[in-house]
């Protein structure tokens, strides 16, 4: 059958684009309201203004959680893709028992409720001294990161044709240079791929955010923006929100943007096999 | 899935060399410990203690008081109205918005499964409201239907309604921003299992006559029931979860709190580790039997999961 686009596509098109894009507007809209325009009860501002975004860069709760969020994301990031490039790896290349079962425990893993390791990791880090700390947060980002990395990576891994390894050796490469001029270069894009969507979840996350922090010591963004009142109690705080909320927008947009087909691919790569 | 590894080229040689066997198994154990002892670390840890910490009456505001009180805890929790209305609440939410998310979700699937120009677009923005940060989504929302910051109400010319002052039209906001957010997920596993339906099916379906309901009853869906299955128990069990919505709309006021909510409330708002312990467990515990409902029930087969 050709894949012939009717009317009917492309109405359907421009209404997907519509619907996952208003929402977005409509916070960047608000952002740019100022004073009374907040509850003008209309989707446009009558004049635009940057005002939110100078109160939102001046207000140290709020670069502050910039700041944590950038760095614990990263850093969790960092961590579970290195271990679960090492774990997936092993899964895709070596023969021994028990790899499904390192699987099925990642999966498990991956649908465990975060509120349910809230209580006791609240109890456990107030007594070993890593609450309101970043590695307080990245440990437990890592009970997602890392199952969701080792998922995304087993599936890439499996596709990659290691026998070139060995025929890059035999052609008289050293294993070093194996691995490095062929086996690297096949494994990045899934590496890379993994990377952007253990930093969605952690970037996301709120439910630790807001249990395992008090200052702004490493309170990230999303459990900022649940406390952040405004300027002064007399100002409205929908305004400086949303300029905060476009501002944690920006890197997933960029992301989407640069990574669109890398994204799609990790999240369906033979996430169903038919 | 087929995890075993292909074999590889030295794979006769194996039987002869079992020492190498021996030694690739070790190598393979070392590998994937790191990473098995962090997730058991960063779980199995703390849901221990949790175990533990609800069989004792505990309050962090007076340690001195921690008794253990066995499973009253558990008769507390299960004997309590506030309890079954959560569930209620979670149940409710969950089964609307993962029905609407999977219509919808195919919708979108099959738009996307079909356009060629523009392709690139839709993906994109699709991504957006996957990739965008909860609380953001739930913000949006929350001012779009909010009293004075909202212009829903001019719109429709629903003039003072209160979206938040009342039970299911706030459940009914804090759907659409679950709903908003984590449709794309669906639809690109469900975009994913319509690419495996071969196209000889739906050319022969058409030959014989089949109108365009009787494909897509008769040759689509049985052909994708895995895709469907797979995003379904993914959704279900994190629309279950629900938390961050909630707590940014209404903070669980007009009856809208979830389990989720329950338990966060009990152990950090009132500090009431033993009760709360209860509650997660109890939640932890739902998340299971859904789980292998999914699983006996609907002959989910995993192995057939990646990634995701």
């Amino acid at each position: 059958m050709k894949r012939r686009e009717g009317p009917w596509t492309i109405l359907g098109a421009v209404l997907i684009i519509a619907w996952a894009l208003a929402p977005v507007v409509w916070i960047i809209s608000l952002s740019l309201k100022a004073g009374d325009d907040i509850n003008n009860n209309k989707f446009w501002p009558t004049k635009f203004s940057t005002e939110n975004y100078e109160t939102v860069f001046n207000t140290p709760l709020f670069t502050s959680a910039l700041r944590n969020s950038i760095g614990i994301s990263l850093l969790a990031t960092a961590l579970s893709v290195a271990i679960a490039t090492v774990a997936a790896y092993a899964i895709a290349r070596l023969d021994f028992p028990g790899k499904k079962t390192v699987l099925s425990i990642a999966l498990a893993i991956a649908m465990f409720p975060a509120v349910s390791l809230v209580g006791p990791l609240f109890n456990i880090w107030r007594s070993v001294g890593l609450y309101d700390t970043w590695l307080g947060l990245i440990i437990p980002y890592m009970s997602f990161t890392l199952p969701l990395s080792l998922w995304t990576l087993s599936a890439f891994f499996r596709e990659i044709p290691w026998e070139m390894e060995e025929a890059a050796q035999m052609d008289g490469a050293t294993p070093w240079q194996a691995f490095r001029k062929v086996i690297v270069p096949l494994a990045a894009p899934g590496v890379f791929t993994a990377a952007i969507l253990a930093f969605f979840f952690a970037w996301n996350d709120f439910v630790f955010g807001i249990s395992l922090t008090s200052t702004d010591a490493a309170r990230p963004v999303p459990a900022a923006l649940a406390f952040f009142t405004g300027a002064s109690q007399f100002q409205q705080p929908a305004g400086a929100i949303s300029a905060a909320a476009v501002v944690v927008t920006i890197p997933v947009v960029v992301l989407v943007l640069l990574f669109q087909k890398k994204i799609v691919a990790g999240l369906t790569n033979g996430a169903v096999k038919g | 899935m087929n995890v075993e590894a292909p074999p590889g080229p030295d794979a006769p040689r194996k039987a002869l060399a079992s020492d190498r066997a021996v030694s690739e198994r070790r190598l393979g154990w070392k590998l994937v410990a790191p990473a098995v002892f962090m997730m058991l670390l960063v779980t199995a840890y703390p849901m221990m203690n949790a175990l533990y910490l609800s069989l004792f009456s505990y309050r962090l505001t007076d340690p001195a008081g921690k008794e253990f009180v066995g499973l009253r805890n558990y008769a507390v929790v299960l004997g309590d109205s506030l309890w079954w209305q959560d569930v209620f609440t979670t149940v409710t939410i969950t089964v609307i918005t993962v029905v609407v998310e999977l219509i919808l979700g195919f919708a979108f699937a099959m738009v996307m499964h079909k356009i060629v120009f523009g392709k690139r677009e839709v993906r994109t923005s699709i991504l957006i409201p996957y990739g965008i940060i909860t609380v953001v989504s739930a913000f949006a929302w929350r001012y779009a239907f909010a009293l004075d910051s909202g212009f829903v109400n001019e719109w429709f010319n629903l003039g003072d309604k209160s979206w938040f002052g009342e039970r299911w039209s706030s459940l009914a906001v804090i759907s659409l921003s679950e709903i908003w957010k984590t449709t794309p997920f669906i639809s690109l596993l469900l975009l994913a299992g319509l690419a495996q339906v071969p196209d000889v099916l739906q050319e022969a379906a058409q030959i014989d006559g089949a109108s365009w309901s009787q494909r897509l009853t008769k040759v689509t869906l049985p052909n994708m029931k895995a895709a469907i299955l797979v995003a379904v128990l993914f959704r279900t069990l994190d629309a279950y979860r629900l938390f961050d919505n909630v707590f940014i709309m209404t903070s669980g006021a007009q009856r809208t709190e979830t389990v989720s909510f329950l338990a966060y409330r009990q152990m950090i708002s009132r500090t009431a580790l033993g009760l709360g312990s209860a509650v997660s467990v109890l939640l932890f515990l739902s998340v299971l039997l859904i789980a292998a409902g999914f699983i006996k029930g609907f002959k989910v087969d995993l192995s057939q999961v990646r990634g995701g």
